[in-house]
């Protein structure tokens, strides 16, 4: 059937991005000339497993960390909940504490993981508070610790509101209390630095989708000696900790696109950041009644997210489908009233300004006419879906 | 197309089924932008949602083969007050209410048309099979040119602002012609599927409904005839409708019908076939598509039900939004509640709810 469509624009790279084709060529041999289980002993197996070798050693370059230090899982969230099980069971096993804190701002991959960890599994939670930008204060993290406190999780860049946390810090008081550390790193690549010996991180996920790599494809670092049970039970793949067949292309794409990320982040590119403050002060200028969400400054250089007073954010999202714009809302309508997301909550906005949230992500292929176009449109939706209701 | 000023963005309402993805696939066709839209009725925790999940995939797939943008919209709240309270206010009334007439005036067409505009449409097409003719005064409404398939019954009660903006892309097609549009556009649809006759009653069955939500609709009473002899019990009001014959459960030596149903007393009243005619009724809340009340008397057809054959009738306007109508032949079930519609030929001049049947000779 044939459609006239215009021009459409992408803004939710936050969500998921397109492959690099730089990582699809990368990937090419391994679906089919390269095809080996890694695990196998014969030709077929070495050349697989000599692949996998190469993509760790590319990743454990770009994060400055040793090759054991470095676990393929299936996905950002499997990676998390390796973390966060294999660490909490790791002491329960040896006999160490039950006390875990975290954020009120988490992926629900760490979120509702540590929600099972307390209700299942009986280990205390406290999430200390974050303020209006989302931040949180590592002496709430200090003051929170406990002799029996064995994890601390803090995302490091939040999804939604972009608010990006002083890991070093947190990273430093952790270190010296002895607890491990963990982040959600899913949205830092490309835009933060991230190497864990600079914030004493002990375990960090990360996803390759979000920074121009294949879908289903996740990494946890784990630092050397920090005691891990394996989250599902299976094989001795990767030194026993994920089990399961490792996907040597995914691993050779997540490889290939966390180094160009990096490559981007460190070169001449300038990133995103003019193209993101074009959008956010152009926004709050047009549009009346209208906030950014989360830190002005602490924020992921891609990343523009704001609340408008007394509309839905999801209608934004749907107006800005039909003019052929993709952006994202983080409030979510379950069932008739629609309700902040459980992150605007976290900030303390009222649910007359919570509802109408919306999230912009820019990306490699956006420019200034994507922009504009948006701030064209945009504050005409806004008034219309305002006269509405 | 007979509509007003073309429109560059239309909202097509998909259901999942054959007529609403193949009235997208015309405006597609057409060239013109189209944004599928689906309405989610009913979502509570322990009853089947409305539309059911298979049904929003369908027209997920209908909107992506024509790739065109795609939302669900969230109705629950409007659709509960204005569709569902009435139609269980209305059983409990003792009267026979009609839900899609009510859903079309206030969902499709009020609430779901008023989003689509909000979100950036020019106009929100529907798959019904009726007409809209743009003429000087404004717009008439007109039946589907497919006799078996129009409905433009449930329509009657839109607004000159709500056909300004409504198309039916189906209008001059038949089902026949619907059905092989779907094979040649290739839509991921079943092509001999029937939509429901009420969406949120599971098997159609909608006494399982009432004594679900609202018992009261369902309390047993007496049967008795016109003159008021006791000849046995019956299982609730809603349970009756006028001119029924079967369930009554009575042995009599003629066939008897329910003539009528009176909630004041919690009472069927039934008798012989002879006795079931009426040929006058009284209407209320009287609307007009044309949007101008009539003040003198008029002729025209009638139709008492969505699948009645249009009777020719005699109208009288009334005080206020009433009007009365007198019927050429008798008929044997005007039943309270329901819609009376009046034509003019193919076109729609209004209608409204039957309140009263009377005979005017006795």
């Amino acid at each position: 059937m044939i459609n006239l469509r215009k021009r459409r624009i992408y803004l939710d790279h936050s969500a998921t991005t397109p492959v690099d084709p730089d990582v699809v060529e990368a990937m090419a041999p391994y679906w089919n000339a390269v095809f080996g289980n890694s695990e196998s002993s014969h030709a077929f197996g070495r050349e697989a497993a000599s692949a996998l070798g190469r993509a760790r050693q590319t990743v454990a370059t770009t994060l400055d960390c040793h090759l054991s230090e470095i676990v393929f899982t299936g996905s950002g969230t499997e990676a998390d909940n390796l973390a966060l099980r294999g660490a909490t069971w790791a002491a329960r096993q040896a006999g160490h504490g039950n006390h875990i804190v975290s954020t009120p701002i988490e992926h629900h991959a760490v979120g509702h993981t540590l929600d099972q960890l307390r209700d299942l599994f009986g280990f205390e939670v406290d999430r200390v508070p974050v303020d209006g930008h989302g931040l949180v204060d590592p002496d709430d993290v200090a003051a929170a610790l406990r002799p029996d406190t064995i994890l601390v999780s803090v995302i490091m860049a939040n999804n939604e509101i972009g608010t990006v946390q002083p890991m070093a810090q947190i990273g430093q008081i952790c270190r010296e209390h002895g607890v491990l550390f963990h982040t959600d790193a899913v949205q830092a690549p490309g835009r933060l630095s991230l190497r864990p010996d600079d914030m004493h991180i002990d375990l960090l996920a990360l996803s390759a989708h979000k920074f121009y790599g294949p879908k289903g494809v996740g990494l946890l670092y784990v630092r050397r000696d920090t005691p891990l049970v394996p989250a599902i039970s299976g094989g001795g793949h990767e030194r026993g900790r994920r089990p399961g067949t490792v996907n040597v292309a995914g691993a050779v794409g997540l490889a290939t696109a966390l180094r160009l990320a990096e490559e981007r982040r460190l070169g001449k590119d300038t990133g995103l950041h003019a193209l993101r403050d074009r959008l956010i002060e152009g926004i709050l200028e047009r549009v009346p009644d209208s906030r950014l969400t989360g830190h002005p400054i602490h924020r992921l250089s891609h990343h523009a997210s704001f609340v408008f007073l007394g509309i839905e954010g999801e209608s934004i999202v749907q107006a800005l489908d039909l003019e052929g714009i993709a952006a994202s809302s983080g409030a979510a309508c379950a069932e008739g009233e629609p309700e902040p997301s459980f992150v605007l909550k976290a900030l303390g906005l009222e649910p007359a300004w919570g509802i109408g949230s919306l999230r912009l992500t820019l990306g490699r292929a956006n420019d200034e006419a994507g922009v504009d176009r948006v701030l064209d449109i945009l504050p005409e939706i806004i008034q219309r879906l305002r006269e509405e209701r | 197309m007979t509509g007003p000023t073309a429109p560059r963005k239309v909202a097509v309402a998909l259901s999942g089924g054959v007529d609403s993805a193949v009235a997208a696939a015309r405006l597609v066709e057409k060239g013109l932008e189209v944004a599928g839209m689906t309405l989610r009725l009913r979502a509570k925790p322990d009853e089947p949602p409305v539309p059911g999940p298979e049904a929003i995939a369908r027209a997920g797939s209908v909107s992506s083969h024509l790739d065109i943008p795609f939302h669900v919209l969230d109705a629950q709240e409007a659709f509960q007050r204005d569709v569902i309270d009435y139609f269980v206010a209305e059983y409990a009334a003792g009267r026979t209410p009609n839900p899609c007439v009510r859903c079309n005036r206030f969902i499709r067409f009020g609430l779901l048309m008023e989003r689509a505009l909000a979100l950036g449409a020019d106009a929100l097409a529907t798959g019904h099979y009726a007409r809209i003719r743009r003429i000087d005064e404004g717009y008439q409404l007109l039946r589907g040119c497919d006799a078996n398939k129009d409905q433009s019954y449930f329509l009657h009660a839109l607004t000159q602002e709500q056909l300004a903006r409504a198309r039916f892309p189906l209008g001059r097609l038949t089902k026949v012609e619907v059905r092989r549009l779907a094979r040649r556009y290739a839509l991921p649809v079943e092509l001999h599927a029937e939509s429901q006759d009420v969406c949120f009653l599971l098997d159609g069955d909608y006494r399982t409904f009432l004594a679900q939500h609202a018992p009261e609709t369902l309390r047993p009473g007496p049967i008795r005839d016109a003159s008021g002899r006791l000849l046995g019990e019956h299982h609730g009001l809603a349970a009756y409708t006028i001119g029924q014959r079967k369930g009554l459960n009575i042995s009599a030596a003629e066939p008897l019908y329910v003539l009528a149903l009176r909630p004041e007393e919690n009472a069927v009243i039934v008798g012989t076939a002879n006795e079931l005619g009426r040929d006058q009724c009284s209407v209320e809340d009287m609307h007009y598509v044309s949007g101008e009340a009539r003040q003198q008397p008029f002729r025209a057809e009638a139709q008492i039900r969505y699948r009645a054959r249009p009777a020719p009738v005699r109208v009288n306007p009334m005080s206020g939004q009433r009007v009365e109508v007198h019927f050429d032949q008798p008929q044997r079930d005007i039943t309270p509640g329901q819609f009376l519609v009046l034509y003019q030929g193919d076109v729609v001049l209004g209608g409204g709810t039957i309140c009263e049947a009377q005979n005017s000779v006795l």
